[in-house]
């Protein structure tokens, strides 16, 4: 990205019409390591890319469990995800709290782009660096948003976020479309094999990435690491056959998802 | 000119009695399930028990819709310690929460009597008491609500637990067996139900051990 005179204020627009803090907080999300997640009509799943910053290190922890029926895997500055996620905690034990039955997702996703809009719109804070990927349950079924931080979200069947998450894209654009029938097992392959796109080359173990589960029936949890081993090892077996389709070009203005959400016919890249 | 007074309470008192008990390795929790208002009942199955935390558990008398906040003001608390800890709440944590609870409103308390009941980070049983207010105290065994004044004596003079300012400090633990614990426990409130008129319909026994929680009813007088 370029320097210019209209980007030292969140409050201060471009000529062009563009607030240039926010989308630099986009790149933000891009820098960090990837996160993937992928629904059915009864499962959502979220899988990651774990990168420790040495190998004595720990890994940082991109999922988070908001509540029983929903969690969240982040990509970008984990702190600010960090502080999101505690936010979301506290949103759905005071709804429970209140109203005795789960947040529904929808509520949740919107009161979270809320408080990113609020971020680009006062000159005393900045927009959140961090992607989130919110996986839920609720009345109305399985559902699967993108929260970015320039307020908006949008609801997916398959999405992933973070650096070289476009290898993901690729894959999940080709198979999206017989995700809302999967079972839980084929979702969870196929976020494998997403995560392993993503890692050009490098041997998809266990320790590297982090895979969690939310359905009907089953409480939002992360899946242990000898499960994750045994899984790759099950499915290392069949390697994906097709070579990548050639991608459609379109880098900047990529708009890969899945369900379609409202184009901005060629004005800023806001979002992904 | 003489002192207004409020013409109106914002306290009932729904009645009932609870009662807990503490062994080497399990814990006897147990309260009625009538629940009344003055004279009138309002409901013969209605449960004072509530699971705070997987080994922990509590039961509360006094106004029901006190317990039912106090309750839910626990859960949500166990919540955030969960997320923030990555494991349950112990046993006595939670009775350090209760009592930090109870005490936030000293000036309008709770009109809840408890009594926590589970089992500590070692596996014994433990038994917790706490009056309106969030005073509180382990102990081996203890009742708390409208029946409490005929169960404790009986309990005192079965349990024969020893006094806290002996030295050197002995265990609060009871040496009963789980099953005599619980027959102790329906002796107890079939003997409070004939005198209480707040205490009776059924009986609620939950036992925390190792293995987990088990739930038992037995009835009681009706009238």
């Amino acid at each position: 990205m370029f320097r210019n005179q209209y980007d030292t204020d969140v409050t201060t627009w471009s000529p062009a019409g563009r607030l240039f803090q926010v989308e630099y907080a986009m790149e933000a999300v891009k820098q960090g390591s990837a996160a993937i997640g992928l629904r059915s009509k009864t499962h959502v799943i979220l899988a990651c890319v774990n990168k420790a910053s040495s190998e004595l290190s720990s890994h940082q922890k991109k999922i988070f469990k908001v509540d029983d029926h929903i969690g969240v895997a982040i990509a970008g500055l984990t702190a600010d995800g960090r502080v999101l996620s505690r936010y979301m905690r506290n949103e759905c034990i005071n709804y429970n709290f209140t109203y005795e039955s789960p947040l529904p997702v929808g509520r949740l996703v919107v009161q979270l782009a809320d408080k990113a809009q609020v971020c680009t719109q006062r000159s005393w804070k900045r927009p959140y660096g961090v992607g989130l990927l919110v996986a839920g349950l609720d009345e109305s079924g399985a559902h699967l948003y993108y929260n970015c931080p320039s307020g908006n979200y949008f609801e997916y069947q398959a999405f992933a976020i973070g650096s070289r998450s476009q290898a993901a894209k690729t894959y999940l654009e080709r198979r999206f479309e017989n995700f809302m029938g999967s079972s839980r097992e084929d979702l969870i392959k196929d976020a494998l094999i997403s995560v392993r796109e993503t890692l050009q080359g490098e041997k998809l173990k266990s320790s590297i990435c982090t895979v969690a589960v939310v359905g009907v029936g089953e409480a939002f949890h992360i899946l242990d690491q000898e499960t994750v081993q045994q899984l790759i090892d099950s499915f290392e077996l069949v390697r994906e056959d097709e070579p990548p389709a050639p991608e459609a070009g379109d880098a900047v203005a990529d708009q890969s998802e899945a369900s379609a959400p409202v184009a901005e016919e060629g004005a800023a890249p806001m979002d992904i | 000119m003489t002192k207004q007074r409020a013409n109106w309470s914002p306290y009932d008192n729904n009645g009932g009695s609870c009662v807990a008990i503490a062994g080497a390795d399990y814990c006897v929790i147990a309260a009625d399930t009538r629940m009344s208002t003055g004279y009138n009942i309002l409901s013969r199955e209605y449960s004072k028990i509530t699971k705070l935390a997987d080994k922990c558990l509590m039961a509360s008398s006094g106004f029901q819709a006190d317990v039912k906040a106090l309750q839910k003001h626990l859960a949500a608390r166990h919540l955030i310690y969960q997320h923030q800890h990555n494991k349950q709440m112990s046993c006595p944590a939670m009775g350090q929460l209760l009592s930090n609870t109870l005490y936030y409103k000293r000036f309008f308390p709770y009109y809840s009597f408890n009594v926590l009941g589970g089992l500590d980070s070692e596996g014994k049983g433990c038994v917790y008491t706490y009056d309106a207010v969030g005073s509180y105290e382990r102990v081996g065994y203890s009742s708390q609500g409208s029946g409490s004044t005929l169960i404790m004596p009986f309990l005192d003079n079965q349990l024969k637990s020893p006094s806290p300012l002996l030295l050197p400090a002995q265990d609060a633990v009871t040496p009963l067996s789980e099953t005599e614990a619980v027959d102790l426990v329906k002796t107890v409130f079939a003997s409070a139900t004939e005198r209480d008129i707040y205490t009776g319909d059924k009986l609620e026994i939950v036992v925390v051990n190792a293995e987990g929680i088990r739930r038992e009813y037995m009835d009681l007088r009706k009238d």
